[in-house]
């Protein structure tokens, strides 16, 4: 069966809102939607930014005296929660995903674009819920892991009012996945190969199944949480004869593979601008592909990582360890595919590779502190310290956060027509990589010698470290203010870009900048080769 | 170079081509239904883990009778049956046919409901008694909840195959497949449930 696409109907979508007000309609187009999801991420992590800050403000000093100590519980959590599902995640999926995806695989739209609005804008008002939450009776205090007894014993206004928000997010990842899945398998234009496709979409791919296959089994678990919580079940409540270890396997079904929906995307991204400004073919696209796909069926099955002080049992422990250690295969593969695509390029120094750079050499130091933590006698001692917070920020703001800003220098272009200023963003990239490195790998050290996370006081002889820390912290909230005069300014006059400022070869680049309604003038380019660089022009078709 | 001008130029003329494209609506219902398969497997895994690794306490009652039920998987598993001779008798445009096999579909779902509900009034325990009591509810509602929204679609498509002006054609079987497949997935969900919550 085929569905005709009604030209009446085209033309009424073509009425809808011009001009900047488009942005906040229920706009079928996806490019609106990815900018709507970009802005709207943004704006979540200047408050999950600020909120960093008044952590970092906190643990300037060992005594609680920013804060009381319960505030400091809520702060954590809503940091954790916003920077998670409502800044990574929308963004490096929704955002990238909607803007590229259809361009990639040559179509005019998402397959589902009302599905696509209505997932966008579950987003807005369950993260003003979330924030909300702090002014009702207090937020959430459990950590944006939740786990009894914590999470059933604290307020439970807030608590409620997170897992309510968390299940309407899960619901817009989910209805996004399963927009990806069916964009990239069934719209593709006529004779591109799966194999053809840019990387980012097989990330994106990867990324989906695992968002369809994880999510829900987390929107279960605060289903019985919510009934703890409110019916007085006793699920996860040992009091009653519940069992905590269940919602621990539970939920890091879903936050394991959660950490591959937030790297993957990031992996592709990378795998797309590298290319482009070192001026070289992709290397390895097809152990790329296949990595990825490992990445997927291993990120799956190696949850209970995260459990090794949960009582877990010795067979429990060896398999975990051996299916983590194994992550670092495909992982490693990509990173050597990576350097081997720089290698001998002519690579062109500006803020998108610069970045890009950045995210390689933080990642792999957070993956080599990730194979370590697998190892269970190393894990047990730092479990729960200030370790596992600096290899988690170092692979998700190191690793991702990193290549969403290589995403906006290296796309904006494409989306305004304006090149953003390059010195202003070189200066973002020094001041970011320092202070973040500053703020972070001070903390391996504080984990090592036993400071626990999630506590607003600490035993003084940490003081000088932490305020190192807190030190890059102030870098990394400075780092902003470069960023965003660039992007003010360089909307309003920024240099003309031109349709494809980097001479890249990705179906994107094709077409106009700002690229029209329904992204082609007649039909859609085949792209046989989006990485044939380095070849003579005329033989690319 | 781009101005708005050319922009506005290449949208009129994209709205000037008829574009045909393979319809992956089923496509996407029926990654949605793996989604939400995953949900019941999360629930199966919980519950399965609390049997094997969390006894319950001396004296708590679990007895479950199996009458019910029973005709309770009879009911779904006709209905499965009366739903699928809808589709059939719509593909030959006997739309009188198909909107009575819908209806009688629907009734099905709404006996199984009843059937539930009154399992539920003389069941010797209620919600909050014990982890067994917890997760019997939570399962089996869960389940109900997709069974009342199926049979509130096959209403709805009932309705929507009526012969003068009905939407439900023998050219638009979409909506009719869908809430097959969907009811299809919710009985398949139902037999799983009742394997490992009555008989094992």
């Amino acid at each position: 069966m085929t569905i005709s696409i009604d030209p009446q109907k085209t033309n009424n979508e073509s009425l809808q809102p011009k001009g900047w007000i488009r942005y906040f309609s229920f706009s079928l187009d996806h490019k609106v939607i990815g900018i709507q999801y970009l802005v709207c991420g943004f704006l979540f992590y200047l408050i999950g930014g600020t909120l960093a800050s008044a952590i970092r403000i906190e643990l300037a000093s060992p005594m609680s005296d920013f804060m009381p100590r319960d505030v400091y519980n809520q702060v954590l959590t809503l940091h954790g929660t916003i920077m998670i599902f409502l800044w990574i995640v929308p963004v490096v999926n929704g955002a990238f995903g909607n803007y590229l995806i259809p361009f990639y695989v040559g179509a005019r739209d998402m397959a589902f674009p009302r599905l696509n609005a209505v997932a966008f804008w579950l987003i807005p008002p369950s993260g003003l819920m979330l924030v909300a939450s702090y002014f009702v009776e207090g937020a959430a205090q459990a950590g944006w892991t939740a786990y009894p007894p914590l999470s059933i014993t604290t307020p439970q206004s807030g608590q409620i009012i997170w897992i309510l928000s968390v299940l309407l997010l899960g619901g817009s990842s989910i209805f996004g996945g399963i927009n990806f899945i069916a964009t990239i398998i069934k719209l593709r234009r006529p004779g591109l190969k799966l194999m053809q496709l840019p990387m980012y979409c097989w990330a994106m791919l990867g990324t989906s199944l695992l968002v369809v296959l994880s999510t829900p089994v987390l929107a279960g678990t605060l289903i019985l949480l919510s009934f703890d919580i409110i019916a007085n079940t006793g699920f996860f409540n040992p009091v009653l004869g519940g069992n905590v270890v269940v919602y621990q396997h539970l939920f890091w079904f879903y936050s394991h593979p959660a950490v591959y929906i937030m790297v993957l995307p990031a992996f592709g991204l990378v795998s797309e601008i590298l290319p482009v400004h070192a001026r070289k073919p992709l290397f390895g696209y097809t152990t790329m592909v296949f990595s990825i796909m490992g990445i997927v069926v291993l990120g799956l099955v190696v949850w209970a990582h995260h459990m090794f002080t949960s009582g877990t049992p010795p067979w429990m422990r060896l398999f975990f360890t051996i299916a983590t250690a194994f992550i670092a295969v495909p992982t490693g593969i990509k990173f050597f595919n990576w350097v081997a695509t720089l290698w001998g390029g002519k690579i062109s120094i500006n803020s998108a590779i610069l970045f890009s750079c950045g995210f390689i050499i933080n990642f792999v130091f957070g993956g080599i502190t990730g194979v370590a933590l697998a190892q269970v006698p190393f894990d047990i001692h730092v479990h729960d310290t200030y370790f596992v917070v600096a290899h988690f920020h170092y692979i998700v703001y190191g690793g991702t956060v990193f290549i969403i800003f290589s995403s906006i220098y290296h796309w904006f272009p494409k989306v305004t027509g304006k090149m953003l200023n390059e010195k202003l963003g070189i200066l973002h990239f020094i001041i970011t990589f320092i202070g973040f490195n500053l703020c972070f790998a001070p903390q391996h050290w504080l984990g090592l010698n036993g400071m626990p996370r999630r506590v607003a006081e600490y035993d003084p002889q940490f003081q000088f470290v932490n305020q190192i820390s807190s030190l890059g912290a102030l870098l990394m909230a400075i780092s902003t203010i470069p960023f965003l005069i660039n992007v003010f300014l360089s909307v309003r006059n920024g240099k003309n870009a031109g349709d494809n400022p980097w001479n890249a070869l990705t179906p994107e680049w094709l077409t106009s900048s700002p690229p029209p309604v329904e992204n082609w003038a007649g039909e859609a380019p085949l792209v046989e080769e989006p990485y044939g660089y380095g070849k003579e022009i005329s033989e690319q078709k | 170079m781009t101005t708005l001008d050319s922009s506005k130029e290449i949208q009129k003329n994209n709205s000037e081509i008829n574009e045909t494209h393979e319809d992956f609506r089923m496509f996407g219902l029926i990654t949605f239904l793996i989604a939400d398969g995953m949900t019941f497997a999360g629930f199966f895994a919980a519950y399965l883990t609390y049997k094997a690794v969390n006894p319950l306490p001396d004296g708590a009652i679990y007895e479950l009778e199996l009458p019910i039920p029973t005709l309770n998987t009879i009911l779904l598993l006709v209905s499965s049956a009366t739903f699928h001779k809808a589709g059939k008798a719509l593909l030959k445009d006997k739309n009188s046919d198909s909107q009575k096999w819908l209806f009688f579909t629907a009734f099905l779902g709404i006996i199984f409901l009843i059937c539930q509900l009154f399992e539920y009034f003389h069941l010797p325990f209620g919600l909050t008694d014990n982890l067994f009591a917890s997760t019997f509810y939570a399962l089996t509602g869960f389940h109900g909840l997709h069974v009342t929204l199926g049979t509130l679609m096959i209403l709805i498509i009932a309705w929507q195959s009526r012969i003068n002006g009905g939407r439900l054609t023998s050219q638009n079987m979409f909506p009719l497949e869908a809430v097959e497949l969907y009811w299809h997935f919710v009985d398949g969900i139902w037999v799983v449930l009742f394997i490992i919550l009555y008989l094992l």
